[in-house]
């Protein structure tokens, strides 16, 4: 076996790390190459022999063992590379591998729901047992996508539901999913295990209940900042009293109440529940009895977690925290009376994972609490924690691995809690720190400079200074020496943000060196079509680039086309884009769908338009599916 | 250019350059709007969209080198100014600012934790927006709010006499001063009367404030008159 992996690994040419391989038919690697190999003699025939061959192939003595391997063989191989990118590369390297590895493939991720057809998809794959879609741009997630834009789930339900019927995964993001959807998932896959539902809307608890009575195998019901609407609190209650397979269960973003007493004793009899991520609704002493329920928890949402002080409710959850053990991941929205924090303290050393990010609990208890943890591999939290607060963190939380800071106040008069203090303390002191969500008021290229000299392992730097165009605010210059400095250093950058005050220079620096880049990040930036040139014509890797507010016109998108079907998607929105432009890049590149949103009110059609005509948001992908058919009014396929 | 004036309130010196150090409740907005702005064809896709805050930023003229720490002094009184409201920016997830936003007004005791949204209309615009009041502190952060959200209708009409605080002391100065002013901001309160923004302390104004309008001076000035008989 192990020598078969390595063939694989020497034959595969690597395509484009793509769930589905755009060229459906035709295989990158000619099967010339292949019979290069067979010239060689000797070593090749004597392999032969003990493979076991189909049979048909006795007499070619100079065939490779691969041609001839049974189909169970090759699935069996490719068992081996849960990596999509490698079954990718797999697939492509002739006619049978292509073959044999699409019928075997068992998880499916489609990161553009408009890239190809939910029937195409089904039937190309036909033995998934889980699924990810993604819909909406990522911009949708600040307000930038009107409602309606599209996005359904409910023809990848529908089209699972007829070709996956041992479909057990599914997880959706940024969709609107329906009560309909969950229902049909409910009664359509006789062992569905686990249902992922993040930044999604459309549902309600009616939804929920469909699912908690229908999926007797379920283990996973993991809700993530959905908006869901409160039918009623009883979609609990459907779950039946001999289910007990659940071991993953977060309400978290639910609004309305649930009943306790049903939560309780679904609780208490799921001895495999790992994950619970409660609701605001369950007060702080219910905590405390369920989590003596359920000691062997490795991850808690306490949900709210304020409350006056009282002593007793104190000893209850420092009682309760004492006996979990396993407990590695903490979350919660802490509106906190600080002194229930050292309740918490027994669990504190064995932390990996620790989210505040909607705690708005602060001062020395706070910091105190974090500092203890010092296993944490993971911290989230608001800028309420301060320059001060990350200073002990970095003296503290030497494992750290990423570290997200949101802004308390985004709007707000408030005071400036947060600096770039903080960060350059953190990166200086945390040597696994490679992972970084900043929001700060102000910054300098010499912190930049500082942070990218400790820490050339980052892969994901994402700054946001609040206010846009901020200068360094000591030299009044722009940002762009610093930022450079970043993508100069962090050679294994993929993820990058950038704000602040950037001219295009910053641009001719990432598209130089963002060599690993595939998601890029860019907000009132730049100042002329150069910037988006240097970015298309490099960064080599680039799958999802997200412009808004930046002076960048037709020229460079009409020049670097044909990178865009490298590419996964490209938003650009508030740029100089006129509509001459967008009909170009559709006529140029027809497997592209080039989406143009407008203004709601607007009642003549794009095509009745002039080419000079401004183009507020241009979204732009890849898709096998040709254009989509729910579009809204506001939006226009070019 | 628009100066939404608050009764008896100031306005900075015209000819002071950099942002004002101290928060000045009516301000002066500089400069039109950025130009790629006014020449779209297609405006806001969505209802919610504000005009960025390039206005704002490229307002600032540069000023003679003031000494690095005062810099970052002055430049932190920047940041206590109320940030323009531009859709989408700071990039913070909705779910996320909605969560943050009840739970803050819990935390003030408010009667329900969901935002406060007014909507805001404009004599001459053609569209109306909406603000949730309890962004807002005080009624220098919604003026200044409103200034940036309809500075794009504005087609640079110059402000004249600004009102100072020995005006107010005499009501026909009020009137007359407000006749001066371009706009006024103005409120429909729980009565459904229009009134003149401003006389009530801000927590109190949140509460019984149902609807915003930004009013011509000439059309105001009958609304102050009546206020100011009332309350003699």
């Amino acid at each position: 076996r192990k020598q078969k992996d390595n063939d694989t690994a020497s034959l595969s040419t690597p395509s484009s790390p793509d769930a589905l391989p755009a060229a459906a038919a035709s295989p990158r690697a000619p099967p010339a190459r292949a019979s290069r190999r067979v010239a060689s003699p000797g070593p090749a025939t004597a392999r032969a022999a003990p493979m076991g061959r189909g049979g048909a192939r006795d007499g070619a003595a100079a065939a490779p063992p691969w041609h001839s391997l049974p189909d169970e063989v090759l699935e069996h191989a490719f068992s081996f590379l849960p990596a999509a990118a490698d079954r990718g590369a797999a697939a492509a390297v002739c006619h049978g591998w292509l073959g044999a590895e699409r019928r075997s493939r068992r998880r499916l991720a489609v990161a553009n729901c408009y890239a190809a057809a939910p029937r195409d998809a089904v039937d190309r794959f036909p033995s998934v047992r889980a699924a990810e879609v993604k819909g909406k741009p990522h911009f949708a997630d600040f307000g930038l996508v009107p409602p309606a834009w599209g996005a359904e789930a409910a023809p990848w339900v529908a089209a699972a539901a007829d070709g996956w019927p041992l479909l057990e995964e599914l997880s959706f993001k940024r969709m609107v999913v329906t009560d309909e959807c969950l229902e049909m998932i409910a009664s359509s896959f006789r062992n569905f295990q686990v249902l992922r539902l993040v930044s999604c809307e459309g549902f309600s608890t009616a939804g929920l209940a469909a699912i908690t009575e229908g999926c007797r195998n379920l283990r996973e019901l993991d809700l993530q900042e959905n908006y869901i609407e409160d039918c009623s609190s009883h979609w609990l209650s459907y779950f039946p009293e001999s289910f007990t397979s659940l071991e993953t269960l977060n309400f978290s973003c639910l609004e309305g109440e649930v009943n306790f007493a049903v939560l309780e004793r679904l609780v208490s009899r799921c001895r495999n529940l790992k994950t619970l991520k409660l609701n605001n609704a369950i007060p702080l002493d219910k905590v405390a009895s369920l989590l003596r329920k359920a000691p062997q928890l490795v991850e808690l949402g306490t949900g709210k977690f304020s409350a006056e002080y009282h002593s007793d409710l104190f000893a209850k959850l420092e009682a309760a925290f004492a006996g979990c053990k396993s407990l590695r991941r903490l979350s919660g929205a802490w509106d906190a009376v600080p002194d229930y924090l050292p309740a918490f303290y027994c669990v504190c050393e064995g932390l990996t994972s620790l989210n505040l990010s909607y705690a708005t609990v602060r001062g020395p208890e706070l910091i105190k609490f974090i500092s203890r943890c010092k296993n944490l591999q993971q911290l989230w939290v608001m800028d309420l924690i301060e320059d001060h607060g990350l200073a002990v963190v970095a003296g503290s939380c030497s494992k750290l691995q990423e570290l997200r800071v949101f802004p308390s106040d985004p709007f707000g008069a408030g005071q400036v809690l947060l600096t770039e203090r903080g960060l350059v303390d953190v990166s200086a002191s945390c040597p696994m720190l490679e992972s970084v969500l900043y929001f700060c008021g102000q910054m300098t290229n010499e912190a930049l400079i500082t942070i990218a000299k400790n820490r050339p392992n980052f892969t994901c730097f994402r700054l946001c200074i609040l206010e846009p165009r901020t200068p360094d605010y000591v030299t009044r210059e722009s940002l762009d020496a610093g930022f450079s400095a970043i993508v100069e250093s962090c050679k294994g950058l993929r993820r990058l943000s950038v704000s602040g005050l950037l001219t295009d220079l910053v641009f001719k620096s990432i598209g130089a060196n963002g060599n690993c880049l595939e998601m890029l990040s860019i907000a009132f930036a730049g100042n002329s079509d150069l910037g988006l040139h240097y970015i298309l014509s490099g960064c080599k890797t680039l799958k999802k680039l997200e412009i808004r507010d930046c002076p960048f016109g037709n020229k460079p998108l009409l020049a670097n086309a044909a990178k865009l079907e490298t590419m996964r998607s490209l938003w650009m929105s508030s740029c100089s884009l006129t509509l001459g432009a967008c009909r170009q890049l559709a006529e140029k590149m027809p497997r592209l769908t080039v989406e143009i949103m407008n203004d709601p009110g607007r009642t003549c059609p794009v095509e009745s338009l002039p080419d000079d005509s401004p183009v507020e948001t241009l979204y732009v992908y890849r898709t096998i599916a040709g254009p989509r058919s729910d579009t809204p009014d506001y939006v226009q396929i070019v | 250019t628009l100066r939404l004036g608050l009764p008896g309130s100031e306005s900075p010196d015209r000819d002071r350059d950099g942002p004002a150090d101290d928060v000045a409740p009516a301000l002066t907005l500089g400069p039109a709007p950025h130009k790629a702005a006014s020449k779209r064809a297609f405006p806001d896709a969505s209802p919610h969209r504000g005009c960025s805050a390039a206005a704002r930023a490229e307002d600032k003229p540069p000023s003679a080198a003031p000494p690095a720490a005062k810099l970052a002094a002055a430049d932190r009184q920047g940041l206590l100014l109320p940030r323009a409201q531009v859709v989408g920016w700071p990039p913070v997830r909705n779910y996320r600012k909605n969560t943050l936003a009840a739970s803050a007004s819990k935390a003030k005791g408010a009667d329900d934790g969901a935002p406060h949204y007014v909507k805001v209309s404009m004599d001459g615009a053609p569209y109306l927006r909406k603000v949730d009041l309890k962004m807002y502190s005080s009624y220098e952060d919604l003026s200044m709010a409103l200034q940036k959200m309809f500075s794009c209708f504005i087609t640079g009409q110059s402000s004249l006499r600004k009102p100072s605080t020995k005006d107010r002391l005499t009501n026909r100065s009020n009137v007359d001063s407000l006749q001066d002013q371009e706009y006024v901001l103005t409120y429909e309160d729980k009565d459904a009367d229009w009134m003149l923004v401003g006389d009530l302390p801000w927590d109190l104004f949140t509460t019984i404030c149902r609807k915003l309008k930004i009013m011509r001076g000439s059309d105001a000035a009958g609304i102050a008159g009546k206020t100011l008989v009332c309350r003699k």
